[in-house]
């Protein structure tokens, strides 16, 4: 029987990822709209009042009220956490417990389409949670400025800089057995130590300076800059290209590790 | 031409080689085994066939294409079972067919009529809109083969396509792969039963340590490696001392006068095997060596491997 032979492709990859997020979208949309609005309750509003007052809407938040300070920073941080979970288990799931990488590599999918399809998807997943959570920041009136809907385009960046290192180190990995090693002890402190709290100047110039190099840092730094509309200026051309690079490095390495768990 | 052809086939992982230098073809058409125990190096072979596993040594076409250069255009002729199920346990039954049909780009028009036809066919039409978590491992493995055919394959990969599956299980899944034989899809499976090989394959291979040790229908084999019939005696004393004594038996002037009693005695943990082409008249003569109890049945595909090998399929 002759049959026109198959162009393969990343998109015929992200549509079974779709397929399966038809199933589950209502809960995950529920998830990325409480979680910001626990988060700026308890800390942009309970928090931020006590700041306020000791701070003044001081110097050191660059003007800002704590709530306006955090909630950017919270939308990179956010987006970093969704993008490790989406990166860690489903993927060894993919090679390890479904199986999903290997029944589409027995189909004419390359291990390109299989890598770039779940990047694709986790990328959708981290934007769509990402202007959820611009909208809960906006119900809390914390987004000042139009450029502002940019903002989940930078934190999807952010997180995909997690993601795609992440994911190539999963791809090496047999068992779960460091996976919440890696969450508390590499993930966390960088949520806690990048600039979403409080800014990094506060902290000893070691740590400051190990601040910059963490993509979280320059994702929150991007979107501040957008939800805000001060400090719009050349350096977050500078914190775009970090994102990139590292989206870049982390898919080459990928590829890489994919290729060979897929093939060997 | 040959739908499948290897020379000198390698696969080696490391110092370790799986696939030792194999050649074999298949023809369009037929059912082709691979025959051996766990670790005989028929999955790593599979896998190179299958184009999700380069060669390391030696040659392989696959419908004429070079799996190194055309990986992907060769994949989309394949439908491939694996040994290890990876059906999406959170779609439904008609989705997992629908997504993999996606994967050869088919589109929604093409895939709905299919996907109701096969499900037809592996008798699962009514757990179409179900969550496969909860089927049956046989309807599970029922499904996979639908999906493996979505893409209507020229070659039906089947990797141990009953392993794990209960005997009437079983009997639905040969039933069904016979009745693709007969609308005449050419499959290739790998299985560690003998009774497996000798009820679907036309033709098969038996490999052991990565090597292929003989080639022909399963009739062929039996008939080269192993006698027609075989007596499995049984003692409730010591094997060897039975087994000694059935080798005296065979050696008596006699037994030598009536011409050769057996061709061969094989002696396993719990039984000596006897092969003969005269089962019965063997028996008769047993009444001298102490035993438990006797069977006559034909030869099998195991008694080939355990005459290739010295050791048995199963263990």
């Amino acid at each position: 029987m002759a049959r026109a032979a198959v162009v393969p492709s990343t998109r015929l990859a992200v549509e079974y990822w779709l397929l399966t997020y038809r199933r589950n979208w209502k809960g995950s949309i529920l998830t990325s709209f409480l979680s910001p609005v626990l988060f700026l309750a308890a800390m942009g509003l309970g928090l931020g009042s006590l700041v306020d007052a000791e701070v003044g809407s001081g110097r050191d938040l660059g003007g800002l009220d704590y709530l306006d300070f955090l909630a950017p920073g919270l939308l990179a941080g956010n987006a970093m956490m969704l993008a490790v979970n989406e990166s860690t288990y489903p993927v060894l799931g993919g090679f390890k417990w479904y199986r999903t990488y290997m029944a589409m590599a027995a189909s004419p999918l390359r291990g390109r389409d299989i890598l770039l399809g779940h990047f694709a998807y986790m990328a959708f997943r981290v934007t769509l949670a990402s202007f959820v959570f611009l909208g809960v920041m906006a119900a809390f009136g914390s987004v000042s400025s139009p450029l502002a809907v940019l903002a989940p385009f930078c934190s999807a960046l952010c997180g995909m800089a997690f993601a795609t290192p992440t994911a190539a180190f999963v791809a090496t990995r047999i068992n779960a057995d460091n996976f919440s090693t890696y969450t508390r002890f590499v993930i966390m402190p960088m949520f806690l130590f990048s600039g979403i709290f409080y800014p990094v100047s506060q902290l000893p110039i070691v740590l400051e300076q190990l601040a910059w190099l963490t993509p979280v840092w320059h994702g929150v730094r991007l979107c501040r800059a957008l939800s805000t509309g001060s400090g719009v200026n050349w350096e977050l051309a500078g914190h775009l290209a970090y994102l990139v690079a590292l989206i870049l490095a982390g898919t080459l390495i990928a590829s890489r590790t994919f290729t060979k768990r897929l093939y060997e | 031409m040959s739908l499948i052809a290897a020379w000198g086939l390698t696969k080696q992982f490391g110092d370790f080689t799986a696939v030792d230098g194999i050649d074999f073809e298949v023809e369009r058409g037929e059912v082709f085994g691979f025959l051996g125990p766990n670790g005989a190096g028929k999955s790593s072979t599979m896998r190179m066939i299958g184009c999700v596993s380069d060669p390391t040594g030696g040659a392989l076409r696959i419908l004429g294409m070079d799996p190194a250069r055309e990986g992907t255009k060769i994949r989309s002729h394949l439908g491939v079972v694996p040994q290890q199920d990876n059906l999406d346990e959170e779609l439904s039954v008609a989705e997992n067919l629908y997504v993999y049909g996606r994967y050869f780009d088919l589109p929604r028009a093409v895939l709905r009529p299919r996907i109701a036809e096969l499900l037809e066919f592996v008798q699962l039409s009514e757990r179409a809109n179900d969550h496969v978590e909860p089927l049956s491992g046989g309807m599970k493995r029922r499904l996979t083969i639908a999906r493996a055919l979505i893409s209507e394959p020229e070659v039906l990969l089947l990797d141990e396509p009953t392993t794990g599956l209960d005997p009437q299980a079983r009997h639905v899944v040969w039933e069904r792969l016979w009745t693709l034989k007969r609308q005449g899809v050419t499959q290739v499976l790998t299985t560690h039963y003998m009774d497996e090989a000798e009820q679907l394959c036309d033709r098969l291979v038996v490999m052991d340590r990565g090597k292929i040790v003989a080639e022909g229908s399963p009739r062929q084999l039996i008939e080269r490696y192993s006698t027609r019939e075989v007596v499995e005696v049984r003692t409730h004393g010591q094997v060897t001392v039975m087994a000694e004594a059935l080798r005296r038996l065979g050696e008596s002037p006699e037994a030598q006068a009536r011409e050769e009693l057996y061709e061969r005695v094989e002696e396993l943990p719990d039984r000596v095997l006897l092969y003969t082409d005269q089962g019965e008249r063997l028996v008769a003569l047993l009444g001298e060596v102490e035993h438990e109890s006797v069977l006559v049945r034909r030869s099998t595909l195991e008694d080939v491997f355990l005459h290739l090998t010295g050791r048995s399929l199963v263990d």
